[in-house]
């Protein structure tokens, strides 16, 4: 057991860089020598609420191309912000290595310490060992990557005019989240290659370019294939439409390619985050939560300072009832901290329930090293649906509500007791599951020998089916993009029939 | 661990994105921002303000499933009295808990601030003063800057470092300035000869020279510099006179005894926007200010929109008034002259004459546009403008009509002032400036 403080590290509220100096060296031998975390290199920044504005409009990203939708968000921020209806975080932290750590200038020593234990160690671990992280991003490479996007982006408005590269980042946009790969396993992305690669790509062209190419005359047209050869050659059906696009769209410039790519990339980059966001808050909260607790008991921290940490944590953690008026859905603060809080009850005292349902980590007496092994391997569906305790259940009086169709009411399914827990914990699951949350579209055939008509295909679950004003502008990018007529029709998964058919015609001269 | 102070750094990041934004919205936003001058005071017209636009202007389209319809299963927390299988009534608003938060935003109106500049720039967008053609140089108003060459001195920011080197290279050559390649060969033949284990008879007297030869070389080296002041050559720029359409705007306004409080808050309403206008749009524009009753007075800013004098109406005491100052002071040949006037329309009727010969005789012809704001009395506002009309404007309607650079018009609310001045002032294409 380490030795307990000569002093206070601080008492008042003011800080200052050495404090913050002090602070990070006391919590550091804490979450890495007796937490084991495993983290990247820390980079703490102070900023100012202007600055956390700025990030807040670039999905909090240091750096970013510029588009008016990111305008859009820093107006509106700003203005929940000078009224007083919004606080700003007091932190925000980027997946990068080394990892960036905003602090807000405005924060108290106390919060510095809680937020520094929070994001420098607690989300920072998570990044740096979560499968779903190590597996899509890159977060070594992700700046550089940024500032060639910001670049590139740049170089085309120069060249082609701002309102044609507005265009089609509004249109990539659009399909911003039917730009991702969900299923394949892929090679971690090397994002700086990825510039490196592009920059070559462009020396080639102007290298090689000739007037004279234009002139030569092209061979006829290859006949006709038949439809199955036809689809695997264009890797169909292809459920990322933006990869798609970028592939095979037949009418657009190779710059115009580059930036459906960029936005893909970024999608890619930001879905991990998409699949986990419970657990990474949960990880980041019960890390703080400990840390802080640590600090105190061995009086590092003085009562007072304890007292605001633990005020300004509850309010994080606060889960309204479904009833109270002001409940939007489950707090992933909550959700995430309730259950490793849970899971570590279970590891120190576990109930014979506890047993039968957790016989594999009940009574171990570590619970760091089993979170670690979860925060390593879990995302938040699969985490909800192993280590949803009964006995949160039965805390939180989780109930499941099932909303027919064909039917006038709504009927509850399963409550806190024996016959409800696993119902009810696989219902939760399914609410985490990405692949349920979002709709299943696919691009499932071109008719290459008529009039190119791009098809897709919507599987609807559930008899949901896609928002209609909104499906029709999107449709509509699709279709500039593609050049050709696009139809969308939406199929129920279970007996293949046509539930709904969009259509749509590109605008014309929007490809310049 | 590093820790980065970022505070310093400077901020305004999000600016690009934000007038972009703006761009985007352009046409909601102008609408907006025209729409929120009913509720300004004279005093606020040019302040910045919250306005709010249709959320759906600039919505953000995607992919993703409909709010209603299907089935649909969610589990909450803190169940007190459900029991598994109990039926509740479906909440108003057909999904209910079935819908999902986050999915569809919400249909709010969408609110922001705009700074003053960005209020102005949108609430004067697209406005201008017709006709101004005649252009004129004036002693003292310098308006830019061109190249002229290079000059031996000057400021070191405007240092031409190619033409300094030029110039310290030819001299180094005309002076024969020797080179450190001269240097570096003497020095290896002095290196070579130092080196042989076996001197040569005449070795010492090659050195000898060698040696001298050296020394000469860096004692000329030191004199002639590489660079000297001589060299310096700085890009010169001279100042430029540009010609300027010079333009002065007469306001005139009736505050005779008939014009009521709120016809005298119209014609306010309106020269404060005129000012607005051409205060900030144009540089070069005088803005004279004359108010009368039976009688005629150049005044102040101040004196113009708060005095509080009245009497009786003479409408010509004003025409009087214009001329005498432009005779003065504004030289019809040198300037471009646009007068507004506003009045109730009750005039004498024995001046009406007069008031149309000094304007058809003296004032159009020497002035670019002339703009006639008739005001009305609130009560009467739809009944008045449609049927009945006034001494003056009787008076003025023929020479409107013969007159391609005379326009009036009739307000006699509030909200129609924006509207009315847009249409006085819009900005015409070529060839296509008629009176609407």
């Amino acid at each position: 057991m380490a030795a307990l403080a000569p002093a206070p590290l601080f008492t008042g509220s003011d800080w200052d860089f050495s404090l913050i100096n002090r602070i990070y060296e006391t919590i550091e031998p804490i979450a890495l020598q007796e937490m084991k975390l495993n983290i990247y290199p820390n980079q703490i920044e102070i900023i100012s609420a202007e600055q956390m504005l700025d990030a807040y409009s670039s999905i909090g990203m240091p750096l970013f191309y510029k588009h008016w939708s990111f305008g859009k968000q820093f107006v509106t921020n700003e203005m929940l912000y000078r009224k007083g209806l919004r606080g700003l975080a007091y932190e925000l932290v980027i997946n990068s290595d080394p990892c960036i750590n905003y602090l807000m200038q405005e924060n108290s020593a106390t919060m510095q310490t809680l937020v520094i234990a929070h994001a420098a160690f607690g989300h920072n671990h998570f990044f740096k060992n979560n499968y779903v992280f190590r597996q899509w991003t890159d977060a070594e490479g992700i700046l550089d990557y940024l500032e060639f996007a910001k670049r590139y982006i740049a170089q085309c408005e120069e060249r082609y005019g701002q309102l044609a590269v507005e265009r089609v980042l509004d249109a990539a946009h659009a399909l911003m989240n039917q730009g991702v790969h969900r299923y394949p396993r892929v090679r971690p992305r090397d994002m700086k290659a990825e510039a490196e690669r592009e920059a070559e790509r462009q020396a080639y062209r102007d290298r090689i370019y000739d007037d004279l190419w234009r002139t030569v005359p092209v061979g006829a047209k290859a006949a006709a294939v038949p439809s199955d050869e036809r689809r695997a050659a264009l890797g169909l059906p292809q459920e990322n439409i933006l990869y798609f696009l970028e592939k095979t769209g037949p009418r657009l410039e190779s710059w115009q390619r580059e930036i459906l790519r960029i936005v893909r990339l970024i999608a890619q980059y930001f879905y991990p985050q998409r699949q986990t966001k419970a657990m990474n808050e949960g990880c980041a909260t019960y890390t703080h939560y400990r840390i802080m607790t640590i600090l105190h008991d061995r009086g590092w921290i003085t009562d007072g300072a304890f007292m605001e940490f633990i005020q300004s944590h509850t309010n994080v953690v606060y889960q309204p009832t479904f009833d109270s008026g002001h409940f939007s859905g489950f707090n992933p603060y909550s959700l995430g901290f309730g259950i490793m809080s849970d899971i570590e009850r279970i590891c120190m005292d576990p109930s014979q329930e506890d047993r039968d349902w957790f016989g594999d980590i009940a009574g171990s007496r570590d619970p760091v090293e089993v979170l670690k092994d979860i925060w390593a391997n879990y995302r938040d569906e699969s985490f909800v649906s192993q280590f949803l305790s009964p006995h949160l259940i039965r805390q939180w009086r989780l109930f499941h509500l099932l909303d027919r169709e064909s039917e006038s009411e709504l009927r509850v399914e399963a409550i806190h007791d024996e016959r409800g827990y696993r119902r009810i914990r696989r219902a939760l699951a399914r609410e985490y599951d990405i692949a349920r949350q979002e709709p299943d579209i696919q691009v499932v055939d071109v008719d290459l020998a008529g009039d190119r008509t791009l098809m897709l295909e919507h599987i609807v679950t559930d008899g949901v089916v896609l928002d209609a004003s909104d499906a029709a502008m999107v449709l509509q990018s699709l279709a500039n993009l593609w050049g050709y007529e696009v139809a969308l029709s939406e199929v129920d998964a279970e007996n293949r029939k046509e539930l709904k058919n969009h259509r749509c015609q590109p605008q014309p001269g929007w490809i310049g | 661990m590093h820790i980065v102070d970022r505070r310093l750094n400077p901020g305004g990041k999000s600016l690009v994105n934000r007038q972009r934004f703006l761009r985007r919205a352009r046409a909601y936003v102008s609408q907006a921002v025209r729409d929120s001058l009913k509720d300004r005071s004279i005093k606020d017209l040019a302040k910045e303000g919250e306005i709010t636009i249709r959320r759906d202007a600039i919505h953000e389209p995607t992919l993703h499933r409909a709010a209603k319809g299907g089935n649909r299963e969610r589990v909450l927390p803190g169940n007190r009295e459900f029991l598994e299988g109990d039926r509740i009534k479906r909440p108003d608003g057909g999904g209910g808990g079935g819908s999902q938060p986050g999915e569809g935003e919400d249909q709010d109106d969408f609110r922001f601030a705009l700074s003053r500049e960005e209020f102005l720039d949108l609430f004067l967008d697209d406005l201008e003063l017709p006709d101004m053609a005649k252009k004129k140089l004036v002693a003292g108003k310098i308006e830019g800057v061109r190249r002229a060459g290079y000059s031996t001195i000057g400021n070191p920011s405007n240092l031409s470092v190619p033409r300094t080197m030029q110039k310290a290279m030819s001299r180094r050559i005309a002076l024969r300035r020797p080179s450190g390649r001269d240097l570096k060969r003497i020095d290896e033949a002095i290196a070579e000869i130092e080196a042989r284990a076996k001197p040569l008879p005449d070795d010492a007297v090659a050195l000898e020279r060698l040696r001298e030869e050296r020394a000469h070389v860096v004692r000329r080296r030191n004199l002639i510099a590489y660079i000297d002041p001589v060299d310096l050559r700085f890009r010169r720029f001279e100042p430029v006179p540009r010609p300027v359409a010079q333009a002065v705007m007469f306001c005139l306004m009736d505050v005779s005894g008939s014009m009521t409080a709120h016809m005298k808050d119209l014609a306010k309403r309106f020269f404060a926007l005129l000012h607005l206008f051409l205060s900030r749009c144009y540089e070069h524009v005088d803005v004279v200010f004359i108010h009368h009753t039976d009688r005629a007075a150049e005044v102040d800013e101040e004196t113009f929109f708060y005095s509080t004098v009245t009497g009786g109406t003479l409408v010509s005491s004003a025409l009087d008034k214009l001329i005498e100052v432009v005779k003065e002071r504004y030289s019809p040949n040198d300037w471009n002259i646009y007068v507004a006037q506003a009045s109730d329309g009750d005039t004498l009727a024995s001046d009406n004459a007069r008031v149309v010969s000094l304007m058809q005789d003296d004032i159009l012809p020497f002035c670019q546009y002339f703009a006639y704001l008739e005001v009305g009395r609130e009560e009467f506002a739809s009944i008045e403008a449609a049927t009945s009309t006034t001494g003056l404007w009787d008076a003025y309607a023929p020479v409107s009509e013969s007159q391609r650079h005379f326009a009036m018009r009739k307000v006699s609310h509030r909200r129609e002032i924006y509207p009315v001045f847009r249409e006085l002032f819009q900005r015409r294409g070529v060839g296509e400036r008629t009176r609407a």
